[in-house]
């Protein structure tokens, strides 16, 4: 499923709204996700899963091909664990394939 | 990371700030949204979201896992597990904000 997929799916089941709304309704939610995160705030959505950002220190690193030692600075990177609620719903009736 | 927690209702407040539907409708349409995304992944649809990231299933075979009281081994069964891989764009936005946040403190 693609963001004009979703948007597609919510303009059917609300049909009382324009289309536009919905992308910009759509586009508002993840983009206020991002904007909290950058600020360094968490976002906690209950049966879905958890926003965070974890900090990485610097480090002494190695090109794999040349061997060269590099320094790799410090940096923040985005971080998803999916809530409780949502990983049970994914095994439901899951036995492997 | 000291602060905040974003919730359900501040994504609701954004919509009603900036979309301007009704308080409850912007609360409803919050919840459509998961709902929907969450429909994909049970299906086992990858749901990719430009310009945000995109989740996806992996599935896990049979492996065997210990019980780290006890020792003693037991089977961990198949199962599907959710992953998130933010953008580019996403990793980036964060990483500029925060390195600028912490160097001016």
């Amino acid at each position: 499923m693609i963001k004009s997929e979703l948007i597609q799916k919510l303009a059917t089941s609300n049909p009382h709204l324009y289309q536009r709304d919905i992308e910009r309704i759509v586009n508002v939610i993840f983009d206020e996700i991002v904007a909290a995160l950058a600020r360094g705030e968490r976002v906690e959505l209950r049966g879905f899963g958890a926003f965070t950002v974890k900090h990485r220190a610097a480090r002494q690193g190695r090109n794999p091909r040349t061997g060269e030692t590099v320094f790799v600075d410090e940096k923040f990177v985005p971080f998803f664990k999916t809530g409780k609620d949502l990983r049970e719903r994914l095994n439901r009736n899951y036995r492997g394939t | 990371m000291p602060g905040k927690t974003l919730t359900r209702a501040d994504l609701a407040e954004a919509v009603f700030q900036k979309v301007g539907l009704p308080r409850n409708e912007s609360a409803e349409l919050v919840e459509m949204v998961l709902k929907q995304v969450i429909t994909g992944l049970e299906r086992g649809e990858t749901v990719k979201l430009s310009s945000f990231g995109s989740f996806g299933i992996r599935e896990k075979g049979e492996r065997v896992g210990r019980n780290p009281k006890t020792g003693e081994e037991v089977p961990i069964t198949p199962r599907r597990v959710l992953v998130f891989r933010a953008s580019n764009i996403m990793k980036t936005q964060i990483n500029d904000a925060l390195t600028k946040k912490k160097a001016a403190e």
